[in-house]
């Protein structure tokens, strides 16, 4: 019974702090339509400014609000070269990208920094209870930290702002006529998400004791499957069941992840797996009308 | 209708995952003796699979043969580093009796993951352990429950085997992937070395194996040899630098011996095979018993020197005849 507890315990803790990247990946590609590649740069950099501050004796908890800070910052950028200087949105997120790369080893001063011997959010938190810091201690952490952010995304997607936010990617040229400016949507809701992103690399920097500067490779793949299957499986309505979808997409992937590893599959494979997984999320809509003889839209480009 | 499909959709998934956990888990049950051995190996590389055959080989010439009395789980994360964390928990949730790291960000991982068990850490081919926090030093680390093989090269001694082939050198040059923590301590190794002798060490990082090419051209001209450490990135693109040496007569000398092989001058270096078995010497000693706290950090044991002649034609060099006597290892094709 050990076995399957620890494992259902090890990947709700990787979908739940991978969900946060789900969640920037979900504001940028579905509720702005704004394709943000800043995802792999912003990412290590969350995790570049936490392991730096701590191994620097900030405390933990300051060092992860300024890594949240700090995407904020890295999505700012993006948007500002995409509202500002009108630079096509995939192209600014990609330039950012690479830029975040020398950013973060200029940050680490090398590209990997250990945090081992160091105190993290985990370890305080294991202190202020008097406990081990133990994969479910771990587990409890980020279950109460996801709540409190799915919370204040609700709560924030509900507001004036919010839904001018929701509407950009729906309608641009609607809210424009409405009198709210798009930019301004696009800079919040890009910045949030990086934010988001960051905040991630910064706890999974703590959770497997270091920050390297590549760690955010393949992030925004991962992010974009999560999102698809949440979405495809839990078939969402509303904000808050698409909040809870889209951390839902990220657990399950990372379920399914965890068992095909268990089942032997050499981890070269696993990228397949996912375009696998994405793959046949995406066709089984199809496949159904198909069945069903209804109306099936021609290929979308975008 | 649409709650009823869900459900549907997420039991088979829970009847999936059932499914797939209880088959090992029945598998487990029946073997009690078998001692579990996890490797987490960062990425495919020449000298990183070296290590771990050279691993697995002095475990199977201890009596340690996989499939019989104990169980290798092999895990390669590919460069994937969010697989890193999840291979380390798999082996911490499989409760191995021991976790076998081959690099330097697995290592870290699984150190992490094992906190608060007793599952112990054998490293393999990290080169600075101390400096990275691993072990609060080589030789004695109470606390950590952890142990391995350092492939700490001599830097000094590579420069030294370059002074005696081309006494009159003035610059050095090296290429290295900045983003390696392994390549920035040797360059820093490097220049220490350089600096009494006069030499000047000319660095062009790179950040990808495409990288290469360009960074060795724009080094054309500007020094007299080139000298590459143990860096993952620049090693697996060793032929497009190699490529470059030969058309413009600049002597490369690569700091391991498969590199060597490949068609670099010389080194004193090891085998990472090598530096495998005796990992692997170590694991024995922890799979019997002993304690991974009480046993010190190792440096790579055989140091020899490899030269490859044929190498240095091409790239317009005579190697002395008395470093050619005293090598170990010689290739002349």
């Amino acid at each position: 019974m050990d076995y399957v507890i620890n494992f259902l315990s090890g990947s709700l803790y990787e979908g739940l702090v991978y969900g946060f990247v789900t969640l920037g990946v979900y504001i940028t590609f579905r509720v702005l339509a704004f394709p943000d590649l800043t995802v792999d740069g912003s990412f290590p950099l969350g995790g570049a400014v936490a392991a730096t501050l701590i191994v620097g004796g900030v405390n933990p908890w300051l060092a992860t609000l300024v890594a949240f800070i700090a995407g904020i910052c890295a999505g700012l950028m993006t948007s500002l070269l995409n509202t500002k200087l009108r630079i096509n949105a995939l192209l600014a997120g990609i330039l950012m990208m690479v830029s975040l790369y020398s950013i973060n080893l200029a940050i680490m001063r090398r590209s990997n920094i250990s945090v081992l011997r160091e105190a993290t959010v985990f370890k305080k938190t294991a202190q202020l209870f008097g406990v081990e810091p133990t994969t479910t201690l771990s587990v409890i952490f980020m279950v109460v930290l996801a709540i409190i952010i799915l919370g204040i995304l609700n709560w924030f997607l509900r507001t004036e702002i919010g839904l001018a936010l929701r509407a950009t990617g729906d309608n641009e040229q609607m809210v424009r006529g409405l009198g709210v400016s798009t930019d301004m949507t696009t800079i919040i809701g890009v910045s949030l998400s990086n934010g988001l992103v960051a905040l991630s690399g910064g706890l999974v920097a703590q959770k497997q004791g270091f920050s390297d500067v590549g760690m955010g490779i393949g992030m925004i793949v991962m992010g974009l499957a999560s999102v698809i299957i949440g979405e495809r499986l839990f078939r969402p309505r509303g904000v808050t069941t698409i909040l809870f979808a889209v951390i839902g997409g990220s657990l399950v992937y990372r379920l399914f992840l965890g068992i095909a590893l268990r089942l032997g599959l050499p981890p070269n494979n696993l990228k397949l797996v996912t375009a696998l997984l994405v793959i046949i999320a995406l066709a089984i809509p199809y496949i159904q009308k198909k069945v069903r003889r209804e109306w099936i839209p021609p290929a979308a480009r975008m | 209708m649409k709650i009823k499909r869900n459900t549907k959709i997420m039991m088979s998934i829970c009847l999936l995952a059932v499914l797939v956990l209880v088959l090992p888990l029945m598998n487990a049950c029946k073997v009690e003796e078998v001692k579990k051995v996890g490797i987490s190996q960062i990425v495919s590389h020449p000298a990183l699979d070296a290590t771990r055959e050279g691993c697995i080989k002095a475990l199977a010439d201890n009596g340690y043969v996989d499939g019989e009395n104990i169980e290798i789980d092999y895990q390669n994360s590919e460069g994937d580093m969010t697989l890193v964390d999840t291979i380390s928990a798999k082996f911490v949730g499989d409760k191995v009796d021991v976790i076998v790291t081959i690099a330097t960000p697995n290592t870290l991982s699984a150190i992490a993951a094992a906190e608060g068990t007793d599952i112990p850490v054998v490293f393999s081919a990290v080169t600075d352990p101390a400096g990275s926090g691993m072990v609060e030093s080589w030789e004695s680390h109470p606390n950590d429950n952890v142990t391995g093989v350092s492939d700490m090269i001599a830097v000094a001694d590579d420069v030294d085997l370059i002074t005696q082939i081309i006494p009159d050198v003035k610059t050095i040059g090296t290429l290295y992937n900045d983003g390696e923590a392994n390549s920035v301590f040797l360059v820093e190794k490097l220049k220490e070395a350089c600096e009494p002798l006069g030499i000047e060490v000319v660095e062009r990082p790179v950040s990808t194996s495409a990288d290469i090419l360009t960074a060795a051209q724009s080094l054309v001209g500007q020094v007299d040899v080139i000298w590459i450490g143990t860096d993952n990135t620049v090693v697996s693109g060793l032929e497009a630098l190699i490529g470059v040496c030969e058309e413009e007569n600049i002597p490369l000398f690569p700091s391991d011996v498969e590199s060597i092989e490949r068609g670099g001058i010389a080194c004193y270096g090891f085998d990472y095979y090598d530096i495998g078995y005796q990992t692997g010497e170590m694991i024995v000693k922890i799979l019997k018993g002993a304690n991974a706290a009480e046993t010190p950090v190792e440096k790579g044991k055989i140091i020899s020197l490899s030269v490859n002649t044929a190498a240095a034609e091409r790239m317009g060099v005579t190697i002395p005849q008395e470093l050619i006597d005293a090598a170990g290892i010689v290739y002349d094709e």
